[in-house]
């Protein structure tokens, strides 16, 4: 049947489309991450399976994005059957926050900036053809004029960010990469006119539009890695359940979007979940409040304490009174806050601001000497100014503009494609140089599973409804089988998670305690014990992962609480020698801060609650979709397929990408170091401008393409 | 060389109706989905 969707898919726990809807007109929209989406066939088929599902559901599948969007009319319901449909295909939807709310006014204005720059640019440079192959005279004068004409509205309109960006610089007393290159286009403008209107010398109407045009490239390609660093972000935050748990009076809970939240409804909340609305608590609890504060630690608040929407439960469940509507909530100014902490992450951008730091200064007292150098030797001062100019021009950094943002693109783009979203923009680069890899088991390395037919439905029932309330990949276990049997789940009280040893609650006024025994789990009710087995499959993907570390010399490590028997087997399974059972997320972080302070580069790959410090505290790390809530916020990159060998295809993409971007510098600088004395020496001209800013800019951006797979997977 | 003075204008007319129907392209989505554009054709059993 299907040809590409994995039929093991299986979407990340509770799905929470309530929250994803953007209602405009009558018309309601919800936008959904298929990463299966492969061919040409899924297209038609998931398109046809919902038209079939449910007649008021218009679908479109975007290919390129690999998104679903549904619309249908408010009144007529919701998507339920129509996602149901596309699960029976064999795939995994994830809701996407609504991308129209939120519109990339920035992207379209380069876009259009572009655009204009690139249409002078053509024409311009035909004209200029015209001049350089010998037009002399009136026709000379003419064509000059003509390429002003088109240059110099071009220029006014699509120049302007460079303008605005260097005259902020300048305000500040600072240099950045745009003084030189605004100064440069602003003076070429200027000398070009006055050449043009007094009818003598070569002008560079030519150089200044294209050099706009390509930094403008540079500029939009730049923005657009950053947009989807920034959707990633999106995307991972639509993965946390956007909906809140409702306690009614019976003491079962039920979801409700946050938008239906009212100030003094009660809440539940489990062990690693965000706090949905400020609220008040009912019982001491500990929280991780680090996005509100910056503390890392875990802070203890008491019954009665006010918690801000955004902190982390730590440990749960916690029951609360909701204080204000979701819209008024401390979690609102949280989009801020994550927004500007995307800002500080993108490393590599910063690494080409550092070399513009470095650049500008240097470009800026090569122009000075000449004009100095030029004046003093005897030249007019018209001239020596006019070949500063030139040199101001020359050493634009067209090629170092785009060398690293070229690469970006290509390699997030790869990268999406296959199933990987990148949160942080340095990851990549950090992924490139680990020298060591760690593993956690459960959750990540293998995926446990209920033997069909080895519960029975009341026990497997009770279990589920007190796994709701675990993080722990094992729950999700017991959870997906309840649901695979369509099982209805009992109300639960006072269910507390005790870390990493199970979770304790009142089930129909007997005390349950659901936990971890060995290998597999025992649920506990009154003084009846019903063991439930688990099978540990290894993951997908696992041992094709394991064997390209250990090919390319990089230690693997498994630390998992488990016990021993069961990391050793699976150590055993995949050939990994040091393996750790027992460990607690306490000593995972330091087992990780102990390497880092040996100089050790770490990969960490985790899922649960345990491992959220070890991703945090690692050189690089990574976390698979259905990983804890703490965990995804935690890791650099996290994966939306089962697969867990798509990472090294992020290895090896991060490898290639530096490796690039490393080619492009050599290019830029060739460039230089050819273009640079001619420059100086007043030999260079409006055409070997042209040729050779275009070539590098372009040799650069080929460079980057390779990435990009010439074949859809 | 007086046809330069028809024929320049003229074809910068012909390149800004171009920057004009690229500007209508993006406002009217068409850029939104290039490789969905290109399986779609394959897909003969629909539209």
């Amino acid at each position: 049947m299907s040809c590409c969707a994995d039929p093991r898919a299986v979407a990340p726990a509770p799905s929470p489309f309530a929250a994803a809807l953007c209602e405009e007109a009558g018309t309601t929209r919800l936008t959904l991450h298929v990463p299966g989406i492969h061919c040409a066939g899924c297209i038609g088929r998931i398109e046809k399976a919902v038209a079939a599902a449910d007649r008021h559901v218009a679908a479109r599948v975007n290919f390129t994005r690999r998104t679903l969007t549904l619309s249908w009319p408010s009144r007529a319901g919701g998507p339920e059957a129509a996602i149901a449909a596309v699960r029976d295909l064999g795939y995994a939807p994830i809701p996407l926050d609504a991308p129209a709310a939120r519109e990339d006014v920035e992207g379209r204005r380069l876009i259009r900036a572009l655009a204009v720059a690139g249409f002078a640019a053509m024409n311009v440079m035909l004209l200029s053809v015209a001049v350089w192959a010998g037009a002399d005279g009136a026709t000379k004068a003419f064509l000059n004029w003509f390429a002003a004409l088109v240059a110099l509205p071009a220029l006014a309109y699509s120049a302007r960010p460079f303008v605005r960006s260097a005259l902020k610089a300048i305000a500040a007393w600072t240099l950045n990469m745009d003084v030189p290159i605004a100064l440069a286009i602003v003076l070429a403008a200027c000398l070009s006119l006055t050449r043009t209107i007094n009818g003598d010398g070569e002008t560079y109407f030519d150089a200044a539009i294209t050099l706009t045009f390509f930094l403008l490239a540079g500029r939009t390609l730049d923005h657009f890695t950053r947009e989807r660093a920034r959707q990633s972000v999106r995307t991972l935050a639509a993965f946390a359940p956007k909906v809140a748990h409702v306690l009614s009076a019976d003491g079962s809970a039920h979801p409700a979007p946050l938008s239906r939240i009212v100030p003094g409804m009660a809440l539940e909340l489990a062990a690693g979940e965000r706090v949905p609305v400020d609220g008040t608590l009912k019982a001491a609890a500990a929280f991780d409040l680090s996005l509100a504060t910056g503390e890392s630690r875990p802070v203890s608040l008491r019954a009665g304490d006010t918690v801000l929407a955004g902190a982390l439960t730590l440990t749960g469940p916690v029951a609360l009174t909701a204080q204000k509507p979701a819209a008024d909530s401390f979690l609102a100014t949280l989009a801020g806050l994550q927004a500007a902490a995307e800002e500080a992450r993108s490393r590599p951008a910063r690494l080409a601001d550092r070399a513009a730091r470095v650049y500008a200064p240097v470009v800026h007292l090569v122009a000075l000497f000449t004009f100095l150098g030029w004046v003093f030797w005897g030249a007019g001062a018209a001239e020596a100014l006019a070949i500063a100019i030139a040199v101001l021009i020359i050493t634009c950094p067209c090629a170092l503009g785009l060398a690293v943002p070229a690469v970006q693109v290509a390699a997030s783009d790869r990268l999406f494609r296959k199933g990987l979203l990148i949160k942080d923009g340095g990851a990549l680069e950090r992924l490139r140089d680990i020298d060591a890899a760690i593993f956690d088991k459960t959750g990540t390395l293998t995926v446990p599973s209920v033997p069909p037919g080895a519960v029975p439905d009341a026990d497997l029932a009770a279990a589920a409804a007190l796994g709701r309330h675990a993080t722990h990949p094992v729950s999700r276990a017991v959870l997906r089988a309840a649901a695979e049997r369509g099982l209805a789940l009992p109300p639960v009280i006072g269910v507390a998670e005790e870390r990493g040893r199970g979770v304790r609650g009142t089930l129909l006024g007997v005390p349950a305690f659901l936990g971890a025994s060995g290998e597999g789990l025992t649920l506990t009710v009154g003084t009846r014990t019903v063991p439930i087995p688990l099978e540990e499959t290894i993951r997908e993907g696992a041992a094709d992962l394991v064997a390209f570390l250990k090919a390319e010399g990089v230690p693997v490590t498994i630390l998992s609480g488990d016990a021993a028997p069961a990391v050793r087997r699976v150590a055993d399974a995949l050939g990994i020698d040091d393996a750790h059972a027992g460990v607690s997320a306490a000593q995972k972080l330091h087992h990780l801060e102990r390497a880092r302070a040996a100089g050790q580069r770490t990969l960490m790959v985790g899922d649960g609650l345990n491992d959220g410090p070890a991703l945090s505290a690692a050189h690089a790390s990574i976390a698979p979709a259905e990983a804890s809530d703490l965990s995804r916020t935690a890791a650099d990159i996290v994966m939306t397929g089962p697969d867990l060998s798509a990472a090294i295809e992020a290895l090896r993409t991060a490898r290639t990408a530096h490796r690039i971007i490393i080619q492009n510098f050599c290019v830029a600088a060739a460039y230089n170091a050819v273009a640079i004395p001619l420059a100086v020496l007043g030999h260079a001209t409006p055409l070997m401008a042209a040729v050779v800013m275009s070539t590098s800019s372009i040799l650069v951006t080929l460079n980057a393409l390779r990435l990009t797979p010439r074949t859809a997977p | 060389m007086t046809a330069l003075i028809y024929l320049v204008p003229a074809a910068l007319a012909l390149g800004g109706l171009g920057l004009v129907a690229f500007f209508w392209s993006v406002r009217a989505g068409q850029f939104d989905d290039p490789e969905g554009a290109a399986r779609r054709i394959l897909d003969d059993d629909k539209r």
